[in-house]
């Protein structure tokens, strides 16, 4: 151990020294590491995620255009694709509003307000997360499935959930639960409530205030939330796989219909729809940077 | 303290809020869950047991939990250099770097899996580097753990950077003033306050790595005793009529996930008292 | 240990116009109880943090005793530096905290584990916190925090403590307490001491000797009497008290305000022109038609304390000037009065 730090220090008294034109002070490495351990670090971080994350999201593109252009087109344009991409869209478009006023409404109950059990009720509104999107599938099946808690009343009425759009829309809003709630809890937690009681000494109704006042506030943390929920809807592939059935045209989503293709071996048909979710998966990260660099401003201007 | 539900302020709309609220968690979340308990309670716990015991479920469960506790382990180490370097140094692309983190909680988890089993098989762009030495990847429990460290990443990421970034540099300051030189001050006054963030991390990726699926099913070559993970099992269970099984290992997950959580939050509360912040 | 501060220039990266310190010198004699005086921006805490190593001067010299100390790190330098909000490890009990600077020598010069407890014990002693050791910094107080800051400096028998605003931080009653504590201190560990301060009644009152800084330079050096009693700039005079300015000149040998000659000795021979510095307790309200009393009104009054304060404007030259009113008198806002202005500071207009 003394070793391998006096080494470091020496390194960085070496590196350090002359740093300023005309004197030749070496700069101690009071609360950072040297140049050269500095650069080893940053070598392995960036090693690593190239490695892990940077890679995977390469080879799809490779992947998809790989038979060219044309081939790519087709995979897209082809009936069952066209299918899964639609029924994609329409979960999303349900669940995330859904989610949307939930998180609204459990961020405002639990940022504004005392109550007991409050830390209870927010370990429970993260609860979904920790439960796997497999496990997700199989409580609704075992809900509304054939053999399920409601599968009797439900073959009488002729509702169908499980094996059908509804039950890929509810599987799909399980996993997208806490994503808005999440965003908001925090942030209005410190906010706090003097922008609303201001709002109110000032004659504004509890809408008024809330659209006007609340909303407006919130309004980069929603936006990042609804993003981050909408990617996980179009993307979510466990929770969905054991509900769906898996009936190709009507009950494949993207993720689904991803999987056929490449247990089909039909490689680059599978990369070209894939590939469309990662270009989502890019889309939200752009815009995540966009809206933080937007929501840190906001912050810092309302802690001055 | 006597608490009531009588309301202190002036801010209204709490009683809709909060009845939406526990109605719609109650719909969506709890009452689904409520039936998995009720159906393990139907198998009854000797039936769980036997369920559980099963050699096949047993192995799943082993591959899940081992590889996910491997790969949190992994990313603990190298999540913690990789936020280290984002909060601590200031480099061309950093803000690069920043945004890939996020990218498996972006990536939809089935093109994550089927791009990791291109790159990994042994034709695949990594995986042929390793064939000629016999070592296979993708189709292996090795396969397995590359995934997991794929998902389990951000986690240790995003819940150390915040902590980090609060970190006083008059700490390490004062700790260079009473003659610590800079590894004594890394690793007694720097990582030290990091270890609670670095615990919630873990047990968060921990977590989603033993549930993980969509990532896993391509690349793990699914061979029963030895590359089959849980959840997949309980997909086949499924599939094959056998909800008794799938609800035994989906009872033993859950089990495990509220464990996790209630971990989690005892670490906070630990910390919280302890050193003072949350 | 003696300290000596030579010419030290620094200026910071990115920093925009003059250095944070610009050609300061000081000297530090072994024992002393030095106080750094100056407003934000003075550069006063850069140099303490010079001294401390913690930032590397341009150029410039620094000794400690014989030795040069200007290319040490700040491990070698064996100081004892409490930050202003105190940068305890928040991990780690107050004990643990005291004892850190002797856990990570190594092991040639570490004390044995007894000697460390014992040491830790009697500093524990000396901060009046003796059952605090197994509590961690989180539930401990503002003052409390200090004083374990203070304890864990003094562990490593610095050569020299260094204190930056130290009672910044915490409330008037604390201050006022601590401020006569670490003055006891001081007399009793005999450790040659520098603080740095914004505030000139607690560098009057603590310090043997003064340093008031401005825009990176040394103002004036001397003990607080100096200080108070001669300062050598307006800045200075301005900065240690209360003070207001009256304009006068020099005319056969006396100094005149307006029409008044004022009844105070000069050596001045030159009819030079300047101002005449005063505190409040160098202008007495009295009769109009007294001798030598300037003609004067009143335009504020207002209680400070014991004393009543009144706010004056001589003769129509001068801005509102602060005077010590007599507590019997009956005075009204707006009444003319008359004022005997007893001795000042004259300083040239440049």
């Amino acid at each position: 151990m003394p070793d391998a730090s006096t080494i470091l220090q020496q390194n960085a008294h070496v590196a350090g020294g002359g740093t300023t034109a005309g004197t030749t002070r070496r700069r101690a490495p009071v609360t950072g590491e040297g140049p050269v351990a500095r650069a080893v670090l940053i070598g392995v971080a960036i090693a690593f995620l190239s490695l892990f994350l940077l890679l995977p999201l390469v080879v799809v593109f490779v992947e998809a255009l790989r038979a060219g252009a044309g081939a790519y087109v087709a995979a897209l344009t082809e009936p069952d694709a066209v299918a899964a991409i639609q029924l994609t869209l329409m979960v999303a478009a349900i669940a995330v509003p859904l989610n949307l006023v939930f998180g609204v409404a459990a961020a405002w109950a639990v940022a504004k307000f005392e109550f007991p059990g409050k830390s209870f009720l927010v370990s429970l509104i993260d609860l979904p997360f920790s439960v796997s999107p497999v496990v997700a599938g199989l409580v609704y099946v075992l809900l509304f499935g054939a053999q399920g808690l409601f599968g009797g009343w439900m073959r009488e009425n002729g509702v169908e959930i499980i094996f059908a759009v509804p039950g890929i829309v509810l599987a799909t809003v399980f996993v997208t639960f806490p994503f808005i709630a999440r965003e908001l809890i925090p942030l209005m937690e410190e906010q706090g409530t003097g922008d609303e009681e201001v709002a109110m000494t000032l004659g504004a109704s509890g809408l008024q205030t809330f659209w006007r006042v609340t909303l407006p506030n919130i309004r980069f943390a929603l936006l990042y939330g609804v993003l981050l929920c909408n990617a996980r809807a179009m993307g979510e592939f466990g929770a969905v796989a054991v509900v769906s059935g898996k009936i190709r045209g009507y009950t494949t989503t993207m993720p689904l219909h991803v999987e056929i293709l490449y247990n089909e071996y039909n490689s680059v048909a599978a990369f070209a729809v894939a590939s469309v979710l990662a270009l989502l998966a890019l889309v939200t990260l752009v815009a995540k940077v966009f809206l933080e660099s937007r929501y840190s401003d906001e912050l810092a201007a309302r802690s001055h | 303290m006597a608490f009531s539900f009588r309301r202190k302020s002036a801010i209204p709309g709490f009683g809709l809020a909060l009845g939406y609220t526990i109605a719609y968690l109650g719909l969506i979340v709890l009452l689904p869950l409520a039936a998995l308990v009720l159906r393990a309670a139907e198998v009854g716990p000797s039936g769980l047991y036997t369920l559980v015991t099963d050699p096949r479920v047993l192995g799943a469960l082993r591959t899940s939990f081992g590889l996910a506790l491997l790969a949190a382990a992994t990313n603990a180490v190298f999540g913690m250099i990789v936020a280290w370097v984002l909060v601590r140094y200031r480099f061309p692309g950093r803000g690069l770097v920043d945004a890939a983190v996020d990218l498996p909680f972006a990536l939809p988890t089935a093109v994550a899996g089927i791009a990791l089993a291109a790159l990994y098989a042994p034709n695949g762009w990594i995986g042929s580097l390793f064939e000629p030495y016999g070592i296979k990847i993708a189709f292996t429990p090795l396969g397995i753990y590359i995934a997991l460290v794929f998902i389990g990443l951000p986690f240790i990421v995003r819940t150390v950077q915040p902590v980090i970034a609060e970190c006083d540099r008059e700490i390490e300051e004062a700790s260079a003033t009473l003659g610590a030189n800079r590894w004594q001050t890394v690793f007694r006054v720097v990582l030290p306050p990091l270890t609670p963030a670095l615990l919630t991390g873990f047990a968060l990726a921990f977590a989603r790595g033993v549930g993980e699926y969509g990532s896993i099913i391509f690349i793990a070559g699914n061979i029963p005793y030895i590359s089959e993970i849980a959840p997949l099992l309980i997909v086949i269970k499924l599939e094959e009529y056998d909800y008794a099984g799938a609800t035994a290992i989906a009872t033993v997950m859950l089990v495990v996930a509220f464990a996790i959580l209630l971990a989690i939050n005892l670490v906070q509360a630990w910390s919280r008292r302890r050193l003072g912040h949350a | 240990m003696r300290i000596s501060i030579r010419n030290i220039v620094k200026a910071f990266e990115g920093g925009l116009g003059r250095p944070a310190l610009n050609g300061v010198s000081l000297d530090i004699r072994s024992g002393e109880l030095v106080a750094l005086l100056g407003p934000s921006g003075s550069g006063k805490t850069t140099l303490l943090r010079v001294i401390a190593g913690l930032e590397v001067a341009q150029s410039g010299t620094l000794l400690f005793g014989d030795e040069d100390a200007s290319d040490m790190s700040v491990q070698e330098r064996k100081v004892g530096f409490v930050f202003q909000h105190y940068a305890l490890f928040r991990h780690l009990t107050v004990a643990d905290n005291i004892a850190f600077g002797l856990n990570v020598r190594d092991r040639a010069t570490r004390p044995p584990p007894a000697e460390i407890r014992r040491r830790v014990d009697d500093l524990l002693e000396l901060v009046q916190l003796a059952s605090y050791g197994k509590r961690y910094p989180a539930q401990l107080s503002g003052g409390q925090r200090q004083r374990v800051a203070l304890a864990r400096a003094l562990a490593v028998e610095p050569r020299v403590l260094l204190l930056d605003e130290p009672f910044g931080a915490l409330d008037a009653q604390v201050r006022r307490d601590l401020r006569r504590w670490l003055r006891d201190i001081h007399h009793r560990t005999g450790h040659t001491t520098v603080f740095v301060t914004h505030d000139q009644e607690e560098a009057l009152e603590l310090a043997d000797r003064v340093a008031v800084l401005s825009g990176g330079k040394v103002e004036q050096v001397g003990t607080p009497d100096e200080i108070y009693d001669t300062p050598a700039s307006p800045f200075v005079y301005r900065f240690v008290g209360e003070s207001g300015s009256v304009p006068v000149e020099f005319r056969d040998g006396r100094m005149w305000l307006g029409k008044y000659a004022l009844p105070i000795p000069t050596d001045f021979e030159s009819s030079q022109a300047g101002d005449l510095f005063l505190r409040p307790q160098d202008v007495e309200i009295v009769e109009r038609e007294a001798p030598d009393a300037v003609a004067a009104r009143i335009v504020g009054l207002r209680r400070s304390g014991a004393t009543r304060r009144a706010e004056i404007s001589i003769g129509g030259v001068s801005g509102p000037i602060e005077t010590v009113a007599l507590p019997q008198a009956v005075l009204s806002v707006g009444e003319e009065v008359g004022v005997r202005i007893r001795k000042g500071q004259f300083f040239p207009r440049a």
